[in-house]
């Protein structure tokens, strides 16, 4: 190196390292980690302060995709909403719609043929499969997988699209599920078709899984962060896996048992820790527990008809009242609120997102820990931006 | 499963090259079976599409003549229940005779704008003349920003083979309702046609 290059620009003060007492000095970072951004899984946006590399606080700001979702919903009919939930969590939309139909009903008293609560579980249950793969595919994307592990998770969740496909007629947006029903019935080959599907699974899940789950990088980087204590845990109002990884037994398909979920033998795993890698063995096992769930309600599902005849599509008038319904979706509990003053427009139609709520508790999260594990934290979390946002 | 908590532990790689040999047997057994390339090289392949796939809607009208055998009445009730309200409908002023041979309405401009239609099926499953359903039909970007992707009436109208040959058993249940329609008209008319017998004489 020349001696011209070693020295200093003449207007650079060199600011000493360390002050009089010997603690370092310096600024703090602040950097946004802005709404284009490959690991953020959607356009969502983390004001962090950094020092050095630990993160010192971090303020989440969402919005970039609100769509205006509740307020569409005051002005078009209870039918001309079941699209638009579709696109809450994109990902899921037939628990989506699901969670929106259960309201309805409680609201309007209408009764479910029981092939259609079959329909529904099956329907449910494969959405969660589907989910649960995807996330562990993102998820460790966002620890530099380079995206092939997300690839075999898509080469699967393509043969549950196309289940969805046969059926309802949309790989994604299903709009699906009725007041009163599902849409139309399934065919017996379309069974025989799930079947196979939910035979081979468990193979795929146990490669997928040698992949993972004891593999040292993983093990490093997930052990230990992130970590959410039990009372943060309950007092957060969080839900789904976020809340059994923190050891407490709160599944709303337990809680509740919805639909028919009382007649299926499944068990619901725990973690101990609360830290991000008891998150992913949750989902796992939840995974695992879906494959029984599914084979349950493919061997037992009845004939008979899936929607009442007499039912009304167009000039659906529930009765004024307020109703409440939830379901565990793959990301939570996702509720619906709504309304009505016996119009046939709601009064008031409120979404209670999963993950939104579980977003809250990002920064006690990743105090602490470096920007690098911020990444994993959130890919934990597991969002979906139209669902934070709708 | 148990808590794997071997962090602290040493960890010598051995479960990494285990994950390795498990992308060595996807990449190689891609070369040998069917399974593991899935891959469709669109747009020289493509895949089969479902039989129930749905992207766009379009209007039905039964034998050759487009405008005189197109079932819609312009009743105007899949544009009230759309719920993007991407459909826009004008009726006509005059009449003209539908499948049963009661003279009805029609549209005289019928427009769909397939840059809003989020393909819910809403308007197909409210209407009761079975006169729009959906097409398969997804590859139809275009570059003309102005009105390249509103539909109108000619572009919409598409024959009842049409839609026998991409929607095969929904067709044909379509087919025997209207079938029992207008067989159930005839017997009505030939009823009110042939003069009663007097009962007394």
């Amino acid at each position: 190196m020349s001696a011209v290059a070693a020295m200093p620009p003449k207007n650079y003060e060199i600011l000493p390292k360390t002050s009089e007492t010997g603690e370092p000095i310096g600024e703090l970072l602040e950097i946004s980690m802005g709404p284009h951004h490959p690991s953020t899984h959607g356009v969502f946006r983390m004001d962090v302060v950094l020092d050095g590399e630990t993160v010192v606080k971090l303020k989440p700001v969402f919005g970039y995709l609100h769509r205006n979702h509740e307020k569409i919903a005051e002005n078009i009919s209870y039918l001309g909403s079941m699209p638009y939930t579709d696109r809450l969590d994109y990902f899921c939309s037939m628990t989506n719609n699901w969670a929106y139909a259960l309201t309805v009903e409680k609201l309007a008293g209408l009764p479910v043929p029981e092939r259609a609560e079959y329909i529904r579980v099956i329907m449910a249950e494969l959405t969660r499969l589907q989910n649960h793969t995807c996330l562990i595919g993102f998820f460790v994307q966002d620890m530099g997988a380079l995206g092939t592990p997300l690839m075999y998770a898509f080469r699967e969740r393509e043969k549950i699209l196309d289940l969805f496909e046969s059926v309802s007629g949309a790989r994604m947006m299903c709009n699906y599920m009725r007041f009163g029903g599902v849409r139309c019935d399934v065919t017996p080959d379309w069974l025989a078709q799930a079947k196979q599907l939910v035979d081979g699974y468990g193979k795929f899940l146990d490669e997928f899984e040698a992949l993972f789950t004891e593999n040292e990088i993983v093990l490093a980087r997930t052990q230990g962060i992130g970590v959410l204590p039990r009372e943060l845990v309950v007092n957060a109002s969080l839900t789904g896996p976020m809340l059994r990884a923190a050891g407490v037994n709160y599944d709303v398909r337990k809680v509740d048992k919805y639909g028919i979920y009382g007649r299926f033998d499944f068990k619901v795993p725990l973690g101990e820790h609360g830290d991000i890698y008891d998150r992913y063995m949750v989902r796992v096992l939840e995974m695992r527990e879906s494959l029984k769930i599914l084979q349950q309600a493919l061997r037992d599902i009845p004939s008979g008809p899936v929607m009442d005849p007499k039912a009304k599509l167009r000039g659906f008038r529930p009765k004024a009242g307020e109703a409440y319904g939830r379901i565990e979706a793959p990301k939570g509990e996702l509720g619906f609120y709504l309304i009505s003053d016996g119009s046939a427009n709601p009064y008031r139609y409120r979404v209670r997102p999963p993950s939104f709520i579980n977003l809250t508790v990002l920064e006690d999260m990743c105090l602490g820990h470096r920007i690098s594990d911020t990444v994993v934290i959130l890919g934990s979390v597991d969002i979906v931006l139209g669902e934070v946002d709708r | 499963m148990g808590t794997l908590n071997i962090k602290g532990t040493e960890m010598l790689g051995e479960q990494i090259i285990k994950g390795m040999a498990v992308t060595a047997r996807n990449f190689f057994g891609s070369y040998v079976s069917k399974e593991r390339l899935t891959t469709v090289q669109y747009p020289e392949e493509r895949l089969t599409p479902k039989e129930n796939t749905r992207q766009f809607p379009f209007l039905v009208y039964d034998g050759d003549d487009w405008e005189k055998g197109m079932r819609c009445v312009a009743c105007q009730i899949c544009e009230k229940e759309c719920p993007p309200q991407c459909i826009y409908i004008v009726k006509s002023k005059d009449k003209k005779p539908d499948y049963k041979g009661q003279s009805q309405l029609y549209p005289a401009t019928f427009d769909i704008d397939i840059s809003v239609c989020m393909s819910c099926q809403i308007c197909v499953e409210v209407c009761p003349f079975d006169a729009i359903k959906m097409d398969t039909e997804f590859e139809l970007s275009t570059d003309d920003r102005f009105g390249g992707l509103l539909f109108t009436k000619d572009k919409l109208a598409k024959s009842n083979e049409h839609f026998r040959k991409i929607h095969p058993t929904e067709a044909a249940a379509v087919d025997e309702h209207l079938a029992g329609e207008k067989a159930r008209a005839e017997a009505k008319a030939k009823a009110a046609a042939t003069p009663p017998t007097n009962p007394a004489a």
